[in-house]
């Protein structure tokens, strides 16, 4: 039974946009009771379509065509008024971020009490104990805690689960989830898709989510429809599309997806090693006043380990596992509180002032976010050359050396006279990359250095460090979140949980055999195994291969 | 630079504050050679109304001055203040500022401290106090403004250093081996310009009333004619010759609304995520 239609829809984007329409022509059907998730990459219009279900597209957007059918009705031309009665009662909506979709000022139990004010539904006590009602269904520890709690005292799942009580409270019959778990942590992932998929089948919801994760499509979906460019480019069962992929744009996407067995692992155990870490710590107080004592979180717990020349070497961990906090201390933008770091003989630990400078070009970084790590008022030309030239190299020869760079990472020498705003997410990480070659290093640290970008570009950028990583005979340590990528560029990987090393061992040893519980647990949570092994069966070849 | 103006003219209001302050430029700049008539000289008889007497458009003052000569001798007198004490604030500001945000610790405390025991004191009543210390000179008139107007300029400034030095370029300049004073003026400080400047044209309004404040007080120089100083003279007169003190006052009124005008279509044009809400 189709509850929800869009037909022919077309949404225009302002003037002066890159592209005249934001979703062009898009038709799709929901039935009661089906996951249906729609697959793209940033800017293929996924997040406009359901937000133009909603009414709630921003200024200036606004759909040209088509038509959205809810129950007889068409959206397009209901009222404001008709619009926010359909909202929360019919069609629910959970979000991306969850600590910014909550208010912070207000109780959890508060804000899903709000939910039924709107409304003008129960009496306020009747509210309370629904509010309860619900944040047990989505299985919260302790709701009559929790109903209590401000947003800030919870962690980044648990807010996720308050986000689908609130979007739960007035029985939707329609669940639109834009990117619900992007934000999360794969252990919390696994169980927000779970629960999505629960509560479906109890209440017999249709959901509409929006992922650009093939492994959570391949876990929970019915049907998928995959965009690009604002247009539907292969819609179907999730079989078929995910195995039997007719559109080179989904296959293209698939083999973009990071799994085990990319690069040809070899022991470098016998080189030298380049950088030995001795039972490194770092402790961070916060808070403690008068009349309270300070929290303490041992953000980096002993960590020892070698780095061999041309290693990677993966730290991988869940947000809060200290992974960062390490990286950051081996270049010294944090400083330890104990411990050694030894590069060639020198402790970087204890440098400081000239030395520390002298010693510090040796060793690089690359940094998460392709739009804050590259100062927006500054000439690409101007941000390759500051780091050579503060060493003391002529500008011009600085200059020419960053002309060589860009087209060694793949980017056109004439990008020097340009601004980081003139180039894309993944062409700017590109340009970080340069930046982190400029001063010749032996070793770099890519911290979560593909996180932020799609996957196909994900995949280019990583063959691109893999490329650099042989020419130049670097010795890198790869911070990441995702075991999958980790298996993919790492010859050893060290596997971190609050602050502490729990497993460090060869990547294919880890990833196959794991002994400590939580890599254990790290592993099963990863979306899309099952696919991963179907997808190698029906093609013969795993999913990275391309 | 083409699209921020087009930004900049989309705000009707910001455009006609261009309008006024550039007429206002002009008179300050053309004026005095155009119009050669000592303001201080007295030309006919006293309290003349204006559109009386021929060659005297506004009429003359208590003394018999021309009105039309101290409104557009004036006129070069605030906006200099306006000008050259913002300039002068910025300079104490933006330094004091960006170290406090950057370095942090006991450099912040202190100079935020420092900045504190400036914010106590009613700004006007510490101007009144260093100009009876001074003597009332142009040049001290400005210092006085100055130095009661650069503590907002610090602390806006220590916000924004402080949230742009954890920017993932900071650090990555702090790797490629570039010093403190090489990454707050090249880092940092260019990407708190476009707040800066929205402040500063605020500060000129701002400071221009301190001016006529002073001078209507009796505290400005008392060697150049300025429009504090008329309505400051013609204020005993208020009820007989009204005009002496309103004509004056209308110049302050517009060049001061002109540049809060233009400081908020600078502010709708530099922040571009504030000036999407428009379009």
């Amino acid at each position: 039974m189709t509850i929800l239609q869009i037909r022919n829809l077309s949404i225009a984007l302002p003037k002066g946009a890159d592209r005249p329409h934001a979703v062009e022509d898009v038709s799709l059907e929901l039935a009661a009771g089906e996951i249906l998730c729609i697959v793209g990459e940033s800017g293929s219009g996924k997040s406009m379509s359901a937000n133009a279900l909603m009414g709630l597209l921003p200024e200036g957007v606004r759909p040209v065509k088509g038509s959205i059918t809810y129950q007889g009705r068409d959206l397009l031309q209901a009222d404001e008024g008709d619009l926010r009665a359909l909202r929360g009662r019919d069609i629910g909506m959970i979000f991306q971020e969850p600590l910014s979709a909550l208010n912070p000022l207000m109780r959890i139990g508060a804000q899903i009490a709000e939910v039924f004010e709107a409304h003008r539904l129960l009496t306020p006590v009747a509210r309370q104990s629904r509010a309860l009602e619900l944040l047990h269904e989505v299985g919260l520890p302790d709701p009559k805690k929790a109903i209590r709690a401000y947003p800030f005292q919870l962690s980044g799942g648990q807010r996720q689960r308050v986000m689908i009580a609130m979007a739960l409270a007035l029985e939707p019959k329609v669940l639109i989830a834009d990117e619900p778990t992007t934000a999360l942590d794969v252990t919390t992932q696994a169980q927000i898709l779970k629960l999505i998929e629960d509560l479906r089948r109890k209440r017999n919801m249709a959901v509409i989510f929006i992922t650009h994760d093939f492994g959570v499509v391949a876990d929970i979906a019915d049907r998928v429809i995959v965009m690009q460019h604002g247009r539907i480019v292969e819609e179907g069962p999730a079989r078929d599309v995910l195995l039997h992929a007719r559109h080179p744009y989904t296959q293209k996407l698939i083999a973009a997806i990071p799994g085990p067995g990319g690069e040809a692992k070899d022991d470098k155990q016998g080189a030298p090693a380049i950088l030995r870490v001795r039972g490194l710590n770092k402790i961070y107080k916060t808070g403690g006043g008068l009349f309270s004592s300070p929290r303490v979180v041992h953000a980096v717990n002993d960590m020892t380990f070698d780095l061999h020349t041309g290693e990677t070497i993966g730290i991988v961990g869940e947000s809060g596992s200290g992974k960062s906090t390490a990286g950051r201390c081996l270049v010294r933008l944090v400083a330890p509180d104990s411990g050694r770091v030894e590069m060639a003989g020198v402790d970087m630990a204890s440098l400081s002032g000239a030395d520390l400078r002298a010693n510090r070009r040796r060793i690089q970084m690359i940094f998460q976010d392709p739009y804050s790590s590259l100062n927006p008022r500054s000439t690409i030309g101007r941000i390759l050359t500051e780091g050579p030239v503060s060493y003391g190299t002529p500008r011009a020869e600085a200059l020419a050396r960053a002309r060589e760079l860009l087209e060694l990472v793949g980017l056109d020498a004439s990008a020097v006279t340009r601004y980081p705003h003139e180039f894309s997410g993944g062409q700017r990480q590109r340009v970080g990359i340069a930046r982190a070659l400029a001063l010749q290093p032996d070793i770099i640290i890519a911290d979560e250095a593909v996180s932020a970008l799609d996957v196909s570009i994900q995949a280019q950028v990583l063959d691109l460090l893999a490329d650099l990583k042989r020419q130049l005979n670097l010795s890198m340590l790869f911070i990441t979140h995702d075991l999958r990528v980790a298996a993919q560029v790492c010859d050893r990987i060290i596997v971190m949980k609050q602050g502490r090393v729990v497993e460090m061992g060869s990547a294919d040893t880890v990833l196959t055999a794991p002994e400590h519980d939580y890599t254990r647990a790290l592993l099963e949570a990863i979306p899309g195994r099952d696919y991963e092994r179907a997808l190698k069966d029906a093609t013969g070849v795993p999913a990275c291969q391309s | 630079m083409k699209k921020g103006f087009a930004r900049f003219a989309r705000n009707r209001g910001a455009l006609i504050g261009l309008v006024i302050l550039t007429l206002v430029i002009v008179i300050a700049a053309l004026g005095p050679p155009l119009y050669p008539q000592d303001p201080w000289r007295m030309v006919q008889r006293p309290f003349l109304p204006p559109f009386t007497a021929p060659g005297l458009p506004l009429g003359t003052d208590a003394l018999g001055r021309d009105v039309l000569a101290g409104l557009i001798h004036g006129a070069r007198v605030s906006l200099m203040v306006g000008l050259v004490s913002t300039v002068v604030a910025l300079l104490i500001g933006v330094p004091v500022g960006a170290l406090a945000g950057y370095f942090g610790g006991w450099v912040d405390d202190a100079l935020m401290r420092f900045t504190e025991f400036f914010q106590t004191i009613p700004s006007f009543a510490l101007a009144i106090v260093l100009l009876a210390i001074f003597q009332p000179s142009l040049f001290f008139i400005i210092l006085s403004i100055a130095i009661v107007s650069w503590p907002p300029v610090a602390r806006l400034v220590r916000g924004e250093v402080l949230s742009l030095r954890s920017r993932e370029y900071v650090e990555a300049a702090v790797l490629s081996g570039q010093n403190s004073r090489q990454i707050i003026t090249r880092q940092v400080l260019p990407n708190a310009v476009s707040s800066i400047i929205v402040l500063a044209s605020l500060m000129v309004a701002t400071a221009i009333l301190l001016e006529s404040s002073l001078a209507f007080l009796g505290l400005g120089d008392p060697n150049v004619m300025s429009w504090g100083y008329m309505i400051g003279a013609a204020r005993t007169v208020l009820r007989t010759a009204w005009w002496l003190t309103f004509i004056p006052g209308v110049a302050i009124l517009l060049s001061v609304l002109a540049l809060n005008l233009i400081g908020e279509g600078l502010n709708d044009a530099l922040n571009p995520r504030l000036a999407r809400r428009g379009e």
